[in-house]
């Protein structure tokens, strides 16, 4: 009984290749968009932990020195007092405009973390890596130096261990490459040391303790943008379930007669299920299958946007070449089957409950989804007043996204019962029985449209909200950028000697020469780097604060007051009016927050005067110039001339701006492309119920044409219907996408990136999109429009033929 | 003479090559007069009516209505033929199911625009459906459903009534009745009628009846 029954209700897939073939195609693209995400967040986590891996990591804790390197004599003098230490150099390399992290070590008094790293090379003898003529680094990374013709490098050799954008080798070998002779960034301290060992604060006062994973992990950096980045994922995927679900649904309803004849014949109801589930999971695989490898391909094609994402926003390095990992793989195929099971619920219950001797009906499907839609749009409502409960009450992340998707949801939801009235509206002020016909039969086709239709919905709600935001974000970063960009030009140095020839040569000729530097210090529990600032009106007219006590300028000048940036007043919940103790010895008060976009990390702005009488050693090689505008040019060949400050040290505000905006726009090109994305996925969504419902349309729409109306018209007539309900759906998207665009800049991007921004609209990219969703919904429709209008009498005929 | 059918030839693409289904068929009708058309399953009726009705096109030979010929491929020209001159009945009804049943019944009126609404409401109080004018196709019996149809075909006053198998769907009490009303309102519009049928009985309460037989008229 099995196997015929099986082949029974295969046989509808025969009859129905375009419906299996959407049913396959939505859930793969589900899964190939879910699963993409999946492997590139996969993908950076890895990264993450090789970079945490690779020197003991976040496991051991360091030496450091505020203000400056530290010296050799001070390794070797703790290393006699018994502390077991190993020395770090950090430099940076520019390639090709990209930082190449150089990390030099002393392989010998390494951590036993590290030494994994040898065998890691590939090499068998290690000696050539300890004796500095061989250097360790990620193969992606490896290729990118070898080209750049960098003198002084030593032989690279790819390894795995090595975390991308770093080159690890001896330090003697680091010294020689940065140019910085004898030079200690941090001392790593072994995680077994000598009970005996004279204390710290006697041998070299001048370091400071600095506990395992007190610095920058990227893990925890990076969280918020693997979250959104998931949240995307998962949007996309509920988009794709919509097809899914709508043509299960078809499918199950086109076979309900079937299904009574078999369950009439004998078949046991349990069989019955069973082999529909099977058939189900069958389909699921093979789509989940076929998920996969786009997915595979969509993460290839977006990882390096992404890197530079995660390099751009939070200074984490991810390669951007894709490994295939079964984690992410499995999780596909198990989204895959899940999100078959979920679309299908509803079809199996009813088929569970169907009763073997009632009447076919063939529009119970539809009559049915009508009587749904307002118990449907009860729970919507439901779903938007938790998420205005949410913005009012709520806080934390996952809120934000628990917001996000209740609104999201929400929406969609109430959108086929507003449809149905705005329709309603339509069919009450058209005059002639064409129109009347119109709006009548477009009320007929929402509970057919309406998967589609709320996909669209979900898809032009992501793209005005996501756009809203990265508009408004660009906006105000680029006046910002305007206001933080005062200075005309900035230059470089590379010691003390060159600063004095500088100094020399910019006096008379610049109007003021601002130095920028920094020292490290410690504010609510976490280092963040304190800068000096000058007293000087470039500042006071053009820092922008974002809140400020009263003479907070002239109180940073005097020493009494400290800056700190939106980041770490939203991190810390520190604001103006709080004392905080940066350094040992000093207390200033909060008197202004300032706006640091793209900054990761939290920082402080001290006084010049203050930070030089607390750290009188440091060196400054970083000045801010200003100088007359139609001067740079002139002035910049002058100074590198004069002073011996390499041409390339030397940046003029132009370049700085421009060099940032191509980071921020790369940074926000995977958003770009998983909105393209999402908008296909909904435009197919509705090209798939057209193509399914082409052949329940057929009676519907015969008896117009046989009354008078010509193919062609009924043809234009289907294209306007899909047009005015997208144009419909259009329009409702732009109040939820301007509610999403307010919720992430109001609620998730504070928790992400510890910035808020004021929200802008830009009512021309509105009306770019609601010209796409226009194009879209014409261009769905138009294909089995196309057919209708040069369909033959014939197949009209058909509907009414008895005989023949 | 108003309906003029001649030499009428149609075949049908299948699986084993062409199956003619008229085979020179040749006919006329007169304004008022009411013609039905029976044979067995297969014999041709229906597409004899589609082809009067410019539902459908001829391979061969000429249908002309009041002495105009009936458009062949113009699609154009064939709707404005439908919309303006000829009242179709089906047997499955066809009714549009967006649409409630008063609306149903003035469709056709109001596309070719010449709709009336004291016409309409006459209609429906003839065919006795005054009472669910707001129903929908759906919510009707079988009878009302055909009456609503009937009342679409008769209220642009068409001068050709055409009805393929009226009453198939119905129980026989039903089926007299429904074509007693047709056959009263189509009188008192003036049109012609041509019905399909199997029943010889309703056959015989018609003016004139030919018997088509494997495409040919007996």
């Amino acid at each position: 009984m099995t196997a015929p029954a099986l082949g029974a209700i295969l046989s509808h897939w025969r009859r129905a290749p375009g419906q299996l073939a959407a049913l396959v195609l939505g859930l793969a693209l589900a899964t190939a968009l879910w699963s993409a995400v999946q492997a590139i967040n996969s993908e950076a986590r890895a990264n993450y932990a090789r970079a945490a891996g690779m020197l003991g990591g976040s496991q051991l804790a360091s030496l450091t020195a505020p203000t400056g390197p530290i010296s050799t004599e001070t390794f070797v003098r703790l290393r006699r007092a018994g502390w077991l230490v190993s020395p770090v150099l950090e430099g940076d390399l520019r390639v090709d405009g990209r930082r190449i992290t150089v990390t030099g070590v002393d392989f010998l008094t390494l951590p036993s973390g590290g030494a994994g790293l040898q065998t890691g090379s590939g090499e068998g003898d290690p000696a050539p890596l300890l004796r500095g003529a061989v250097a360790l680094a990620a193969p992606g990374t490896a290729e990118a130096v070898r080209g750049a013709g960098i003198t002084g490098l030593p032989r690279l050799v790819p390894s795995q261990t090595v975390a991308p954008g770093t080159l690890l080798m001896d330090i003697g070998a680091a010294h020689e490459l940065l140019g910085r002779p004898g030079e200690i960034t941090r001392l790593t301290v072994l995680a077994d040391q000598p009970v005996r060992r004279a204390p710290l604060e006697e041998l070299a006062p001048n370091l400071r303790r600095v506990a395992p994973g007190a610095g920058m992990d990227p893990v925890q950096l990076t969280r918020s943008f693997h979250l959104n980045l998931a949240a995307f994922g998962l949007l996309s995927f509920a988009v794709g379930l919509f097809i899914v679900y709508g043509t299960i649904g078809l499918a199950f309803e086109q076979r309900r007669p079937l299904f009574r004849t078999l369950r009439a014949l004998g078949l046991p109801l349990r069989s019955l299920l069973t082999l529909v589930l099977a058939e189900l999971l069958a389909l699921a695989l093979l789509a989940g299958g076929i998920g996969l490898v786009l997915g595979y391909l969509v993460a290839a094609a977006l990882l390096p946007d992404v890197a530079a994402t995660l390099r751009g926003l939070y200074g984490a390095e991810v390669s951007g070449q894709l490994t295939f990992r079964p984690g992410w793989a499995a999780a596909g195929m198990g989204m895959a089957v899940g999100g078959t099971l979920v679309a299908a619920a509803q079809a199996l219950w009813r088929t569970a409950r169907l009763p073997v001797l009632a009447a076919a009906h063939p529009r119970a499907w539809a009559l049915g989804t009508v009587r749904r839609l307002w118990s449907q749009g009860a729970a919507g409502g439901a779903l938007l007043a938790t998420a205005a409960a949410l913005s009012v009450a709520g806080s934390g992340l996952i809120t934000g996204f628990v917001l996000l998707g209740a609104l999201l949801l929400g929406a969609a939801l109430l959108l086929p019962p507003v449809l149905s009235l705005l329709v309603a509206v339509g069919r009450r002020a058209a005059r002639g029985p064409v129109g009347q016909w119109f709006w009548a039969d477009a009320q007929q086709q929402i509970p057919g449209l309406s998967m589609a239709l709320m996909a669209l919905l979900l898809a032009l709600a992501a793209n005005v909200g996501v756009g809203t935001m990265v508009a408004s974000f660009r906006v105000t970063f680029l006046g910002w950028l305007d206001q933080r960009l005062a200075a005309e030009l900035y230059v470089t140095v590379q010691d003390a000697a060159q600063a004095d020839r500088l100094r020399r040569f910019l006096d008379g000729r610049a109007r003021a020469v601002l130095p920028i530097w920094e020292v490290e210090g410690r504010i609510a529990g976490r280092p963040v780097a304190v800068n000096g600032m000058a007293d000087d009106r470039t500042f006071r007219e053009n820092w922008p604060l974002l809140d400020a006590a009263p003479g907070a300028w002239d109180r940073l000048a005097d020493g009494t007051g400290i800056l700190i940036n939106e980041q770490l007043h939203y991190r810390s919940g520190l604001g103006v009016g709080d004392r905080v103790a940066p350094f040992d010895g000093w207390r200033p008060e909060i008197v202004g927050i300032y706006s640091d976009y793209g900054n990761p990390r939290g920082e402080a702005i001290a006084g010049n005067a203050k930070l030089t009488a607390l750290f009188p050693a440091v060196e400054k090689t970083r000045f801010a110039l200003r100088v007359p505008q139609r001067d740079t040019d002139g002035l910049r060949r002058a100074l590198t001339e004069a002073t011996g400050v390499p041409a390339a040290a030397v940046t003029d505000r132009a370049a700085v701006k421009a060099a940032s905006v191509r980071v921020f726009d790369r940074t926000f090109a995977v958003t770009g492309a998983l909105n393209i994305l999402t908008l296909g996925v909904a435009a197919l969504a509705i090209l798939i119920a057209h193509a399914t419902l082409a052949a329940l349309r057929l009676p519907q729409l015969a008896p117009v044409w046989a009354l008078g109306l010509t193919r062609r018209r009924l043809a234009r007539l289907e294209v306007a219907r899909t047009v005015a309900l997208a144009a419909f759906t259009a329009v409702l998207a732009l109040p939820v996408g301007l509610l999403l665009a307010w919720a992430l800049l109001a609620v998730v991007n504070v928790q992400a990136f510890g910035w808020r921004l004021p929200m802008q609209v830009f009512p021309l990219d509105w009306l770019r999109l609601l010209g796409l969703a226009f194009m879209a919904a014409a261009l769905a429709a138009a294909g089995p429009a196309r057919r209708l209008a040069r369909m033959t009498p014939a197949r009209f005929l058909e509907v009414f033929a008895n005989e023949r | 003479m108003f309906l003029d059918v001649s030499d009428l030839c149609k075949s049908f693409p299948t699986a084993t090559g062409r199956l003619d289904v008229l085979r020179g068929v040749s006919f006329g009708l007169q304004r008022g007069e009411a013609l039905a058309l029976t044979g067995e399953s297969g014999s041709g009726k229906s597409t004899l009516m589609h082809l009067v009705g410019a539902l459908d096109t001829p391979d061969s030979g000429h249908i002309r209505l009041d002495g105009q010929p009936v458009p062949g491929r113009d699609d154009r020209a064939a709707a404005a033929l439908r919309r303006d001159r000829i009242g179709l009945v089906f047997q499955q009804f066809n009714l549009i199911p967006s649409l409630d049943a008063g609306a149903n019944l003035a469709f056709q009126a109001r596309l070719a625009g010449r709709h009336q609404a004291g016409r309409c409401a006459e209609l429906a109080q003839a065919l006795g459906l005054s009472d669910c004018l707001e129903r929908y196709p759906e919510q009707l019996s079988g009878g009302q459903q055909q009456r609503v149809a009937i009342g679409r075909a008769l209220a642009a006053g068409p001068d050709l009534l055409l009805a393929d198998e009226p009453t198939g769907n119905l129980d026989e009490d039903s089926s007299e009745t429904v074509l007693d009303l047709m056959l009263a309102l189509a009188r008192d519009t003036g049109a012609a009628v041509m019905m399909v049928t199997h029943s010889g009985r309703l056959a015989a309460r018609l003016d004139r009846r030919l018997h088509l037989s494997h495409g040919k008229l007996a």
